[in-house]
């Protein structure tokens, strides 16, 4: 019996054995665990096992908190639970947890009869990179007036680190708004299509809905496509896409970073 | 290609160079946001405020913003919860990588970590999970401790875990396994009395002797925090370490102990659930900056903060 080589064989299996059960309750309590004295520790155990569920279910509620009011908390936090199990994380950062639960919410049985939670969640988590995302100071509104009309087509632009865009055939936008602010929660009035537009021009995250083919256009333009031809894809979905009101809106929400002329040689 | 751009990196905006505050002789507290206009508005307080390493490791925001403002007036310590030291398998080099560029950023007074582990293979369980005490374990953090201490360029506090299970297989206690890696890794201790007494009573040993078998020397930073009560299989009391009240009567009276033992060793206030005003936090605090000042006067005056 040599003691350090058992000690060696040991080692690595207390972390595999110890975590085999963290998130999986059928699992008996590992065998080296034990109470004061030798004794019993199923509870003791339960106590990690409860640190983990609860303290990744308080995490996903901190960056769903739309949702769960939506829900109720008994609602999400059993909802959260699934998802947790299924796609528990993998980074310690937190705050980039949570990226499948949209799709989850979809799939969830018993979140059919919403249709449009999963683009809220969606535009929750758009809410929380944009709040992460790198400083930039965003491209100012003026910036356009410095460029020749005659150029202006050719414009390319630079996203700002915070821009999302959330679509989606449901009013999400106005969902989001309502279950994130202080008031009630009052019925909608319309059930159109909302696409959201995410951005951080400074250190408070903005929320706000794209007109008709603002999707469309900053879509084009986010894959490098001239102004031009991300205006003509626009129009193309829309006839109603108003350019020169999307820019303006663009401009103010700090959508953009920087404008490249395009090069013509 | 013609550009027409603002400055907008953060080299272009210039890296902010904040004051070397000395946190000798200070009491401190977990820096909550929620606190952050309560504490600007404040500015009478001498006193050091940490952080979770994790929280701010974002490109960018509002976190950076707030740690940057609280760091120009006070000194700031660097925790971090999630490195996974105590676990088996190598450490998470992304990871290294964040928590050192955090150190290089924001320059904090102290810096610190767990006796724990809370990532096994891909799964990061949010939990600070307990260590066997084996030769074999020992080892390993020893390694991932130098290797920690190897990518900051200083040395860490590693800080002494509250449990509520033991392991059957560990062969020496947890202040021999702790004295041996300050020993082998030259790294310093944060002593989180709260965890003490917590496993203590978890554990049916008294606290007072572990803290007597404790290398007090190595002692570079105290944590005191709030605890909850459960019952365990046996029907025993079983404390859990849930940072949401104030510190409780027995843990100020162990604190007393150790400060008159070892003289004004930075003292941090935990609360990191069911947060109060910040008024709150700060009686808390100046309840140990009280203590903290009486034994500077008796060792001294050796501390150095404005009054």
């Amino acid at each position: 019996m040599r003691p350090d080589h058992c000690a060696q064989r040991r080692e690595p299996a207390f972390a595999a054995a110890f975590a085999s059960g963290l998130l999986d309750p059928s699992r008996a309590t590992p065998p080296d665990v034990v109470g004061p004295r030798g004794g019993a520790a199923t509870k003791r155990y339960n106590v990690y096992r409860n640190n983990v569920m609860v303290s990744l279910t308080d995490a996903l509620a901190a960056i769903y908190p739309a949702v769960q009011r939506i829900t109720g908390v008994a609602f999400f936090r059993v909802m959260a639970r699934f998802h947790i199990r299924a796609t528990p994380p993998t980074s310690p950062l937190l705050f980039e947890y949570g990226r499948a639960f949209p799709a989850f919410i979809e799939r969830y049985e018993q979140a059919q009869d919403m249709p449009w939670l999963a683009d809220t969640a969606r535009i929750e988590r758009a809410w929380l990179d944009a709040y992460h995302a790198a400083d930039a100071p965003p491209l100012s509104p003026d910036a356009l007036g410095a460029i020749p009309a005659d150029r202006l087509g050719d414009l390319v632009f630079e996203l700002h680190p915070a821009t999302r865009i959330v679509r989606s055939p449901y009013p999400a936008v106005a969902i989001f708004a309502m279950n994130r602010a202080a008031g009630p929660v009052t019925p909608l009035q319309s059930d159109a299509a909302e696409d959201a537009l995410v951005t951080r021009p400074e250190m408070d995250v903005m929320v706000r809905h794209l007109p008709p083919g603002g999707a469309t256009f900053l879509a084009h333009l986010i894959q490098g496509e001239t102004l031009e031809r991300a205006a003509a894809a626009a129009f193309a979905e829309t006839s109603s896409f108003d350019l020169a009101a999307n820019v303006a809106g663009m401009l103010e929400a700090g959508v953009f970073a920087t404008i490249d002329i395009g090069d013509e040689t | 290609m013609n550009a027409i751009s603002h400055e907008r990196d953060a080299g272009a905006r210039g890296r902010l160079r904040f004051p070397g505050l000395p946190v000798a002789g200070l009491a401190g507290a977990s820096f909550k946001h929620d606190h952050l206009d309560a504490i600007l508005a404040d500015r009478r307080q001498a006193m050091f405020f940490e952080v979770h390493a994790e929280n701010y490791m974002g490109a960018g925001g509002p976190p950076h913003r707030a740690l940057e403002q609280i760091r120009r007036d006070h000194p700031v310590s660097l925790h971090g919860v999630c490195m996974s030291i105590g676990g088996p398998q190598p450490l998470d080099r992304d990871h290294l990588d964040r928590f050192r560029a955090l150190v290089a950023r924001y320059e904090p007074a102290l810096v610190s970590e767990h006796l724990a582990w809370s990532t096994h293979e891909t799964t990061y369980f949010n939990d600070l999970l307990p260590v066997p005490y084996t030769e074999a374990t020992l080892a390993r953090v020893c390694e991932h401790i130098e290797a920690v201490q190897d990518a900051i360029g200083r040395s860490i506090l590693l800080e002494n875990p509250s449990t509520y299970v033991a392991f059957a297989s560990s062969t020496m206690s947890e202040t021999d396994f702790i004295r041996a890696i300050a020993r082998h890794t030259g790294c310093g201790l944060l002593l989180d009395i709260n965890n003490v007494f917590v496993s203590a009573t978890n554990h049916d040993f008294a606290a007072i002797d572990y803290l007597a078998d404790f290398p007090l020397s190595k002692v570079g930073e105290i944590h005191l925090a709030g605890h909850a009560e459960q019952r365990d299989d046996e029907g025993a009391r079983l404390l859990i370490d849930s940072h949401d009240g104030p510190v409780a009567d027995a843990v100020w009276k162990l604190y007393e102990i150790v400060i008159s033992r070892c003289g004004p060793i930075p003292t941090l206030i935990e609360w990191d659930s069911r947060i109060p005003d910040w008024p709150v936090l700060r009686a808390e605090a100046a309840a140990a900056q009280a203590i903290l000042d009486r034994s500077a006067a008796v060792h001294g005056a050796s501390s150095n903060h404005a009054a």
